[in-house]
């Protein structure tokens, strides 16, 4: 596992804040050189612990105005039904995350749509008719914040 | 308004954020003039509001990922609120969501293992305000996590 100093951390805060900024940018607000700058971003970029950077958008600009978070129990358990759901639900494309928790649900789903009406053809037509599919929970979002987590 | 170009340079985007422009441009169709000057005009406009690094906390020795999903005790007018401000204080939360519905708020908790887990779980997280009831979630696995948008 990598070490990290002060001045790691107060790169990866910055960056997890806003990754668009130039190594020179970045080194005048931690007081580095630009290639000091430059060779840290790498050695992280390098250890993984920068996985990669993504923009943000503004959905509801894009219309999406509607993210729903999908919590779903798996009426069959099996090697083959997690399988065949996970297969078949990654290929969904209003579906951007995926994750397999333990807990209440088996699966748990983050969904874009249009608008509810869209969200509800969503769940009929994509989410209801997966394989093994059992109990689905919806929660609408509201608002969310990443935080900069330990790094402080 | 957006027309097919932007939707076909913010898919590419959005799968891929540290593409550079000259790739972009190729794989929407476009020359890398008229790319730059769409993106300028993107961001402009607010669609692309900015770009922010992914952090893997398992590379930094957090192996623990739990979903709390919390019910809050909605007589305090202020539960929201005061919940939310306290949360911001946990170091070890990396994001929190309010939702409408069973649940109203979730937090994203890491932890180095369980037992540092179970340290985070009993002093910082029991001793937040207006908690009326907690599940949890642990992650197994991630099977896909995109920022794509079906533009």
């Amino acid at each position: 596992m990598i070490d990290l100093d002060d001045t790691d951390r107060a790169l990866l805060r910055a960056l997890s804040r806003d990754a668009g900024q130039s190594a020179g940018a970045l080194g005048r607000a931690l007081g580095l050189s630009q290639p000091a700058t430059w060779r840290r971003v790498r050695r992280l970029e390098d250890a993984r612990v920068l996985a990669g950077r993504r923009i943000v958008v503004d959905r509801e600009a894009l219309g999406f105005g509607v993210t729903v978070f999908l919590g779903i129990k798996l009426a069959t358990k099996g090697r083959v039904s997690l399988e065949d759901f996970e297969r078949a639900v990654t290929a969904i494309p209003e579906v951007q995350v995926v994750q397999h928790v333990l807990g209440l649900f088996d699966y748990r789903l983050r969904v874009v749509a249009r608008d509810l009406a869209d969200f509800e053809r969503v769940l009929r037509r994509r989410i209801m008719t997966l394989p093994a599919v059992g109990q689905v929970e919806a929660n609408v979002l509201l608002s969310e914040e990443r935080r900069p987590g330990p790094l402080g | 308004m957006l027309d097919d170009t932007d939707r076909r340079l913010l898919r590419n985007l959005l799968a891929d954020a540290a593409v550079a422009t000259a790739t972009l441009a190729e794989r929407a169709g476009v020359t890398t003039a008229t790319c730059w000057r769409r993106l300028e005009r993107l961001r402009a406009a607010g669609v692309i509001q900015g770009e922010e690094a992914v952090i893997d906390w398992r590379q930094l020795g957090y192996e623990v990922e739990v979903s709390l999903r919390f019910t809050l005790d909605k007589t305090h007018p202020r539960s929201f609120d005061e919940f939310i401000a306290a949360a911001r204080n946990v170091p070890e939360v990396i994001g929190i969501e309010t939702f409408l519905g069973r649940v109203d708020v979730r937090l994203n908790v890491i932890a180095r293992d369980m037992r540092h887990y179970q340290e985070v779980y009993r002093d910082r997280i029991l001793s937040l305000p207006h908690i009326a009831d907690i599940e949890a979630l642990m992650l197994v696995a991630t099977i896909k996590d995109e920022g794509a948008l079906p533009v």
